[in-house]
Protein backbone atom coordinates (compact mmCIF):
# COMPACT_ATOMS: atom_id res chain seq x y z
CA UNK A 1 0.00 0.00 0.00
CA UNK A 2 1.31 3.82 -1.14
CA UNK A 3 1.09 6.15 1.11
CA UNK A 4 0.76 8.94 -1.67
CA UNK A 5 0.22 8.12 -6.17
CA UNK A 6 0.62 11.15 -7.62
CA UNK A 7 -0.65 11.17 -11.07
CA UNK A 8 1.15 13.85 -13.70
CA UNK A 9 4.69 14.69 -13.47
CA UNK A 10 4.23 18.61 -14.86
CA UNK A 11 5.17 21.03 -12.82
CA UNK A 12 1.94 19.86 -9.86
CA UNK A 13 2.76 16.91 -10.04
CA UNK A 14 6.41 17.33 -9.72
CA UNK A 15 6.00 20.12 -7.04
CA UNK A 16 3.38 17.88 -5.16
CA UNK A 17 6.25 15.27 -5.20
CA UNK A 18 9.61 16.81 -3.57
CA UNK A 19 6.89 18.07 -0.34
CA UNK A 20 5.97 14.34 -0.12
CA UNK A 21 9.27 13.23 -0.87
CA UNK A 22 10.22 15.84 2.09
CA UNK A 23 7.63 15.17 4.33
CA UNK A 24 9.06 11.05 4.04
CA UNK A 25 5.51 9.65 2.14
CA UNK A 26 7.61 7.89 -0.04
CA UNK A 27 5.49 9.21 -3.21
CA UNK A 28 5.02 7.27 -6.60
CA UNK A 29 4.81 9.36 -9.55
CA UNK A 30 2.39 7.72 -12.25
CA UNK A 31 2.41 9.59 -15.92
CA UNK A 32 1.90 9.52 -19.63
CA UNK A 33 4.33 11.76 -20.86
CA UNK A 34 4.12 15.15 -21.21
CA UNK A 35 1.32 17.32 -21.26
CA UNK A 36 0.43 21.39 -22.45
CA UNK A 37 4.07 22.23 -21.46
CA UNK A 38 5.39 20.37 -25.22
CA UNK A 39 3.48 23.68 -26.42
CA UNK A 40 5.55 26.05 -24.42
CA UNK A 41 8.84 27.20 -26.08
CA UNK A 42 10.36 29.54 -23.96
CA UNK A 43 8.80 29.79 -20.35
CA UNK A 44 9.89 33.71 -19.72
CA UNK A 45 7.86 34.87 -16.82
CA UNK A 46 8.91 32.77 -14.40
CA UNK A 47 10.84 33.17 -11.24
CA UNK A 48 14.62 32.96 -11.55
CA UNK A 49 14.60 32.02 -15.21
CA UNK A 50 16.65 35.00 -16.20
CA UNK A 51 17.31 32.37 -19.74
CA UNK A 52 14.00 31.26 -20.73
CA UNK A 53 13.80 27.26 -21.30
CA UNK A 54 11.44 25.12 -23.03
CA UNK A 55 8.53 23.50 -21.83
CA UNK A 56 10.08 20.30 -22.28
CA UNK A 57 13.68 21.45 -21.17
CA UNK A 58 11.48 22.48 -17.70
CA UNK A 59 9.79 19.20 -17.86
CA UNK A 60 12.76 16.58 -17.85
CA UNK A 61 14.72 19.04 -15.36
CA UNK A 62 11.55 18.60 -12.86
CA UNK A 63 11.59 14.49 -13.63
CA UNK A 64 15.37 14.59 -12.67
CA UNK A 65 14.78 16.60 -9.68
CA UNK A 66 12.64 14.31 -8.30
CA UNK A 67 14.28 11.33 -8.86
CA UNK A 68 17.50 12.84 -7.26
CA UNK A 69 14.83 12.72 -4.17
CA UNK A 70 14.34 9.17 -4.77
CA UNK A 71 10.64 9.58 -6.24
CA UNK A 72 9.56 6.23 -8.18
CA UNK A 73 7.91 6.73 -11.62
CA UNK A 74 5.81 4.56 -13.39
CA UNK A 75 5.33 5.06 -16.97
CA UNK A 76 1.32 4.25 -17.80
CA UNK A 77 -1.85 5.29 -18.79
CA UNK A 78 -4.41 5.82 -15.29
CA UNK A 79 -7.45 3.92 -16.60
CA UNK A 80 -9.48 4.97 -13.25
CA UNK A 81 -9.54 4.89 -9.67
CA UNK A 82 -11.53 2.56 -7.41
CA UNK A 83 -11.87 2.66 -3.44
CA UNK A 84 -13.87 4.20 -0.75
CA UNK A 85 -11.35 4.30 2.18
CA UNK A 86 -8.16 3.61 0.89
CA UNK A 87 -7.72 3.37 -3.34
CA UNK A 88 -7.12 1.61 -6.05
CA UNK A 89 -5.30 3.42 -9.20
CA UNK A 90 -6.16 1.03 -12.30
CA UNK A 91 -3.44 1.30 -15.02
CA UNK A 92 -2.38 -0.40 -18.13
CA UNK A 93 0.34 -2.07 -16.33
CA UNK A 94 -1.69 -2.98 -13.61
CA UNK A 95 -2.99 -1.56 -10.24
CA UNK A 96 -1.92 0.18 -7.40
CA UNK A 97 -3.18 0.13 -3.97
CA UNK A 98 -2.68 3.82 -2.02
CA UNK A 99 -4.07 5.95 0.59
CA UNK A 100 -4.11 9.02 -0.84
CA UNK A 101 -3.75 10.22 -4.46
CA UNK A 102 -2.97 13.85 -5.96
CA UNK A 103 -4.52 14.32 -9.46
CA UNK A 104 -2.37 16.89 -11.30
CA UNK A 105 -3.13 15.71 -14.89
CA UNK A 106 -2.89 18.66 -16.58
CA UNK A 107 -5.61 20.13 -18.33
CA UNK A 108 -8.40 19.04 -20.56
CA UNK A 109 -7.62 17.78 -24.17
CA UNK A 110 -9.67 19.09 -26.14
CA UNK A 111 -11.97 16.73 -27.21
CA UNK A 112 -13.92 17.29 -30.25
CA UNK A 113 -17.43 18.60 -29.39
CA UNK A 114 -20.12 15.58 -30.41
CA UNK A 115 -23.35 16.83 -30.97
CA UNK A 116 -26.03 15.36 -28.40
CA UNK A 117 -23.81 14.66 -26.00
CA UNK A 118 -24.81 17.01 -23.62
CA UNK A 119 -28.74 17.21 -24.25
CA UNK A 120 -28.90 13.27 -24.08
CA UNK A 121 -26.62 13.43 -20.82
CA UNK A 122 -29.07 11.01 -18.47
CA UNK A 123 -31.31 9.99 -21.19
CA UNK A 124 -28.28 7.57 -22.62
CA UNK A 125 -24.99 8.97 -22.40
CA UNK A 126 -23.23 8.10 -19.65
CA UNK A 127 -19.74 8.80 -18.15
CA UNK A 128 -19.30 5.67 -16.19
CA UNK A 129 -19.35 2.21 -17.18
CA UNK A 130 -19.59 0.51 -13.72
CA UNK A 131 -21.64 2.69 -12.83
CA UNK A 132 -24.59 2.44 -15.62
CA UNK A 133 -23.71 -1.00 -17.17
CA UNK A 134 -26.70 -2.23 -15.25
CA UNK A 135 -29.40 -0.32 -17.26
CA UNK A 136 -28.18 -1.43 -20.63
CA UNK A 137 -28.29 -5.66 -19.99
CA UNK A 138 -28.29 -7.27 -22.64
CA UNK A 139 -28.67 -4.14 -25.30
CA UNK A 140 -26.44 -2.56 -27.96
CA UNK A 141 -24.36 0.45 -26.89
CA UNK A 142 -21.33 2.59 -27.94
CA UNK A 143 -18.47 3.63 -25.95
CA UNK A 144 -16.73 6.19 -27.64
CA UNK A 145 -12.94 6.85 -27.75
CA UNK A 146 -9.57 5.52 -29.26
CA UNK A 147 -7.10 4.49 -25.84
CA UNK A 148 -7.20 2.22 -22.99
CA UNK A 149 -9.50 4.51 -21.09
CA UNK A 150 -12.18 3.51 -23.85
CA UNK A 151 -11.34 -0.34 -24.21
CA UNK A 152 -11.43 -0.40 -20.23
CA UNK A 153 -15.28 0.90 -20.27
CA UNK A 154 -15.67 -1.18 -23.45
CA UNK A 155 -14.73 -4.34 -21.38
CA UNK A 156 -16.95 -3.09 -18.19
CA UNK A 157 -19.94 -2.93 -20.27
CA UNK A 158 -18.43 -6.71 -22.20
CA UNK A 159 -19.85 -8.34 -18.97
CA UNK A 160 -23.45 -7.29 -19.40
CA UNK A 161 -24.22 -7.51 -23.12
CA UNK A 162 -22.65 -8.97 -25.73
CA UNK A 163 -23.24 -6.12 -27.97
CA UNK A 164 -20.41 -3.27 -27.66
CA UNK A 165 -18.50 -1.33 -30.23
CA UNK A 166 -16.38 1.25 -29.53
CA UNK A 167 -16.30 4.67 -31.90
CA UNK A 168 -12.89 6.25 -32.60
CA UNK A 169 -14.40 9.21 -34.17
CA UNK A 170 -11.82 9.10 -37.03
CA UNK A 171 -8.84 8.55 -34.79
CA UNK A 172 -6.54 5.82 -35.06
CA UNK A 173 -7.07 2.98 -32.37
CA UNK A 174 -4.62 3.36 -29.69
CA UNK A 175 -5.33 0.08 -27.63
CA UNK A 176 -2.03 -1.31 -25.89
CA UNK A 177 -3.97 -5.16 -26.27
CA UNK A 178 -5.45 -7.52 -28.23
CA UNK A 179 -9.24 -7.39 -27.64
CA UNK A 180 -12.37 -8.92 -29.07
CA UNK A 181 -14.26 -5.91 -29.26
CA UNK A 182 -15.81 -4.39 -32.32
CA UNK A 183 -14.10 -0.84 -33.39
CA UNK A 184 -15.62 1.56 -35.84
CA UNK A 185 -13.32 4.26 -37.33
CA UNK A 186 -15.71 6.65 -38.61
CA UNK A 187 -16.46 10.12 -37.91
CA UNK A 188 -19.13 10.66 -35.62
CA UNK A 189 -21.97 13.14 -36.67
CA UNK A 190 -24.16 13.48 -34.17
CA UNK A 191 -25.86 11.17 -31.10
CA UNK A 192 -29.37 10.82 -32.47
CA UNK A 193 -32.89 10.45 -30.59
CA UNK A 194 -35.87 11.25 -29.33
CA UNK A 195 -36.84 10.80 -25.65
CA UNK A 196 -33.62 8.96 -25.44
CA UNK A 197 -30.71 8.00 -27.51
CA UNK A 198 -31.09 6.02 -30.47
CA UNK A 199 -27.81 5.83 -32.27
CA UNK A 200 -24.65 6.85 -33.86
CA UNK A 201 -25.13 9.09 -37.10
CA UNK A 202 -21.70 8.85 -38.50
CA UNK A 203 -20.09 10.70 -41.66
CA UNK A 204 -20.94 8.95 -44.50
CA UNK A 205 -18.02 7.29 -46.58
CA UNK A 206 -17.73 8.93 -49.52
CA UNK A 207 -15.20 6.86 -51.52
CA UNK A 208 -17.30 4.02 -50.73
CA UNK A 209 -20.73 5.61 -52.19
CA UNK A 210 -18.36 6.16 -55.22
CA UNK A 211 -18.09 2.89 -55.62
CA UNK A 212 -21.72 2.09 -55.70
CA UNK A 213 -21.95 0.43 -51.73
CA UNK A 214 -25.00 1.59 -49.89
CA UNK A 215 -23.01 2.76 -47.00
CA UNK A 216 -25.45 2.82 -43.57
CA UNK A 217 -24.81 5.72 -42.06
CA UNK A 218 -26.80 5.43 -38.50
CA UNK A 219 -26.06 2.99 -36.24
CA UNK A 220 -27.96 2.00 -33.76
CA UNK A 221 -27.05 2.10 -29.92
CA UNK A 222 -29.38 2.65 -26.53
CA UNK A 223 -26.68 3.56 -24.58
CA UNK A 224 -23.60 5.48 -25.41
CA UNK A 225 -20.64 5.94 -23.22
CA UNK A 226 -18.25 8.94 -23.20
CA UNK A 227 -14.36 7.91 -22.92
CA UNK A 228 -12.79 10.18 -25.42
CA UNK A 229 -8.56 10.95 -25.04
CA UNK A 230 -7.07 9.37 -22.04
CA UNK A 231 -8.66 9.56 -18.66
CA UNK A 232 -8.31 13.29 -17.29
CA UNK A 233 -7.63 14.37 -13.50
CA UNK A 234 -12.03 15.69 -14.43
CA UNK A 235 -12.70 11.91 -15.88
CA UNK A 236 -10.92 10.12 -12.80
CA UNK A 237 -12.72 12.84 -10.41
CA UNK A 238 -16.60 12.50 -12.15
CA UNK A 239 -16.21 8.36 -11.78
CA UNK A 240 -15.04 8.35 -8.35
CA UNK A 241 -17.51 11.15 -7.17
CA UNK A 242 -15.80 14.17 -6.77
CA UNK A 243 -17.58 17.47 -7.11
CA UNK A 244 -16.74 19.32 -10.41
CA UNK A 245 -17.21 22.79 -10.96
CA UNK A 246 -19.37 24.41 -13.79
CA UNK A 247 -16.38 24.84 -16.16
CA UNK A 248 -15.75 20.97 -15.31
CA UNK A 249 -12.86 20.93 -13.67
CA UNK A 250 -11.62 19.36 -10.35
CA UNK A 251 -13.57 21.64 -7.49
CA UNK A 252 -10.98 21.72 -4.56
CA UNK A 253 -10.86 23.95 -1.57
CA UNK A 254 -7.68 26.12 -0.31
CA UNK A 255 -5.73 22.94 0.81
CA UNK A 256 -6.31 21.51 -2.48
CA UNK A 257 -8.13 19.03 -1.23
CA UNK A 258 -11.57 17.78 -3.40
CA UNK A 259 -14.72 16.53 -2.23
CA UNK A 260 -13.90 13.13 -1.49
CA UNK A 261 -11.29 12.50 1.80
CA UNK A 262 -8.04 11.63 0.23
CA UNK A 263 -8.28 12.73 -2.95
CA UNK A 264 -6.39 16.37 -3.80
CA UNK A 265 -5.73 18.07 -6.90
CA UNK A 266 -3.70 20.96 -8.29
CA UNK A 267 -2.50 22.63 -11.38
CA UNK A 268 -4.47 22.89 -14.66
CA UNK A 269 -7.14 20.46 -14.06
CA UNK A 270 -8.66 22.96 -10.80
CA UNK A 271 -9.02 25.85 -13.89
CA UNK A 272 -8.15 29.03 -13.05
CA UNK A 273 -4.33 30.55 -14.56
CA UNK A 274 -2.89 28.12 -16.30
CA UNK A 275 0.94 28.45 -15.54
CA UNK A 276 3.41 27.06 -14.00
CA UNK A 277 3.73 29.08 -10.91
CA UNK A 278 -0.13 28.51 -9.98
CA UNK A 279 0.76 24.65 -10.87
CA UNK A 280 3.83 24.95 -8.67
CA UNK A 281 1.77 26.54 -5.82
CA UNK A 282 -0.74 24.11 -5.87
CA UNK A 283 1.47 21.20 -6.07
CA UNK A 284 2.94 22.40 -3.19
CA UNK A 285 0.24 22.87 -1.15
CA UNK A 286 -1.55 19.54 -1.77
CA UNK A 287 1.81 17.70 -1.56
CA UNK A 288 1.44 19.04 2.02
CA UNK A 289 -2.33 18.28 2.35
CA UNK A 290 -1.94 14.59 1.25
CA UNK A 291 1.09 14.54 4.18
CA UNK A 292 -0.85 15.97 6.67
CA UNK A 293 -4.01 13.39 5.93
CA UNK A 294 -2.05 10.39 5.66
CA UNK A 295 -0.42 11.23 8.90
CA UNK A 296 -4.01 11.95 10.51
CA UNK A 297 -5.47 8.81 9.10
CA UNK A 298 -2.70 6.76 10.70
CA UNK A 299 -2.70 8.23 14.21
CA UNK A 300 -6.82 7.86 14.26
CA UNK A 301 -6.65 3.85 13.30
CA UNK B 1 -34.31 10.03 8.54
CA UNK B 2 -34.45 9.19 4.82
CA UNK B 3 -36.98 6.81 3.45
CA UNK B 4 -36.19 3.67 1.41
CA UNK B 5 -38.41 3.79 -1.16
CA UNK B 6 -40.18 0.69 -2.67
CA UNK B 7 -42.82 0.50 -5.70
CA UNK B 8 -45.22 -0.69 -2.52
CA UNK B 9 -44.60 2.62 -0.53
CA UNK B 10 -43.83 4.69 -3.97
CA UNK B 11 -47.53 5.99 -4.25
CA UNK B 12 -47.74 6.34 -0.47
CA UNK B 13 -44.62 8.08 0.78
CA UNK B 14 -43.95 10.41 -2.31
CA UNK B 15 -47.05 11.29 -5.01
CA UNK B 16 -48.99 11.64 -1.90
CA UNK B 17 -46.67 13.71 -0.09
CA UNK B 18 -47.74 17.03 0.98
CA UNK B 19 -44.25 18.52 1.05
CA UNK B 20 -41.81 18.01 -1.78
CA UNK B 21 -39.59 14.69 -1.89
CA UNK B 22 -35.96 14.30 -2.88
CA UNK B 23 -35.79 10.68 -4.30
CA UNK B 24 -31.93 9.25 -5.00
CA UNK B 25 -31.73 6.28 -7.60
CA UNK B 26 -28.74 5.16 -6.29
CA UNK B 27 -26.65 1.76 -6.26
CA UNK B 28 -23.77 0.30 -4.32
CA UNK B 29 -21.46 -0.47 -6.98
CA UNK B 30 -21.74 3.14 -8.08
CA UNK B 31 -18.40 5.56 -6.64
CA UNK B 32 -20.31 8.67 -7.16
CA UNK B 33 -23.71 7.24 -5.54
CA UNK B 34 -21.77 6.80 -2.43
CA UNK B 35 -20.94 10.33 -2.05
CA UNK B 36 -24.37 11.06 -3.04
CA UNK B 37 -25.73 9.27 -0.19
CA UNK B 38 -24.38 11.34 2.55
CA UNK B 39 -25.46 14.44 1.02
CA UNK B 40 -28.73 13.17 0.89
CA UNK B 41 -28.82 11.76 4.30
CA UNK B 42 -28.03 15.34 5.33
CA UNK B 43 -31.11 16.74 4.25
CA UNK B 44 -33.01 14.37 5.35
CA UNK B 45 -31.51 15.08 8.91
CA UNK B 46 -32.07 19.06 7.98
CA UNK B 47 -36.35 17.57 8.07
CA UNK B 48 -36.31 17.91 4.05
CA UNK B 49 -38.27 14.80 2.84
CA UNK B 50 -35.99 12.31 1.38
CA UNK B 51 -36.05 8.72 -0.20
CA UNK B 52 -33.79 6.88 -1.27
CA UNK B 53 -34.02 3.79 -4.45
CA UNK B 54 -32.17 1.07 -4.74
CA UNK B 55 -32.33 0.48 -8.35
CA UNK B 56 -30.84 -3.34 -8.18
CA UNK B 57 -33.69 -3.92 -5.96
CA UNK B 58 -36.37 -1.57 -7.54
CA UNK B 59 -35.50 -1.93 -11.01
CA UNK B 60 -39.27 -1.37 -12.04
CA UNK B 61 -39.09 2.36 -10.79
CA UNK B 62 -36.18 2.79 -12.23
CA UNK B 63 -37.64 1.60 -15.43
CA UNK B 64 -40.92 3.84 -15.02
CA UNK B 65 -39.00 7.01 -14.44
CA UNK B 66 -36.09 5.96 -17.25
CA UNK B 67 -33.46 6.11 -14.76
CA UNK B 68 -30.10 5.21 -17.07
CA UNK B 69 -27.54 7.02 -15.34
CA UNK B 70 -26.91 7.05 -11.36
CA UNK B 71 -26.95 8.94 -9.48
CA UNK B 72 -30.20 10.35 -10.45
CA UNK B 73 -32.14 12.64 -8.38
CA UNK B 74 -35.69 13.59 -8.67
CA UNK B 75 -37.52 15.94 -7.04
CA UNK B 76 -41.14 15.04 -7.05
CA UNK B 77 -43.89 17.89 -5.97
CA UNK B 78 -47.44 17.62 -5.85
CA UNK B 79 -47.27 14.34 -7.32
CA UNK B 80 -45.32 15.04 -10.31
CA UNK B 81 -41.78 14.85 -11.13
CA UNK B 82 -40.90 18.56 -10.90
CA UNK B 83 -37.23 18.57 -11.17
CA UNK B 84 -34.11 15.71 -12.30
CA UNK B 85 -30.51 16.14 -11.74
CA UNK B 86 -27.90 13.58 -13.36
CA UNK B 87 -24.68 12.93 -11.86
CA UNK B 88 -23.48 13.99 -8.19
CA UNK B 89 -24.73 17.02 -7.03
CA UNK B 90 -23.72 19.07 -4.41
CA UNK B 91 -26.20 19.98 -1.35
CA UNK B 92 -26.85 23.68 -1.70
CA UNK B 93 -27.88 23.17 -5.29
CA UNK B 94 -30.60 20.38 -3.69
CA UNK B 95 -31.63 22.47 -1.21
CA UNK B 96 -32.14 25.89 -3.14
CA UNK B 97 -34.31 23.74 -5.50
CA UNK B 98 -35.92 22.06 -2.33
CA UNK B 99 -36.53 25.24 -1.02
CA UNK B 100 -38.01 26.49 -4.13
Amino acid sequence: MEKVIIIGAGPAGISAALYTARGNMEPLIIYNGIGDLEKAEKIENYYGLETPISGRELFERGISQAKALGVRFVKAQVLGITGFDTFTVKTTVGDFDTESVILATGGKRSAPRIPGIREFEGKGVSYCAVCDAFFYRGKEVAVLGNSDFALHEAEELKNVTPSVTIYTNGKEPEFSKEHPIAVNTMKIQAIEGGDRVAGLRLESDVSAQAEGEAQPSFYPAEGVFVALGTAGSTEIARQMGAELTEKGTVKVDDEMATTIPGLFAAGDCTGGLLQVSKAVYEGSMAGISAGKYVRRRRQSS
Amino acid sequence: MEMTITSQNFEEEVLKSEKPVLIDFWATWCGPCMRQGPIVEELAAEGYTVGKVNVDEEPGLAQQFQVMSIPTLIIFRDGKEAKRLVGLTPKDTLKALLDA
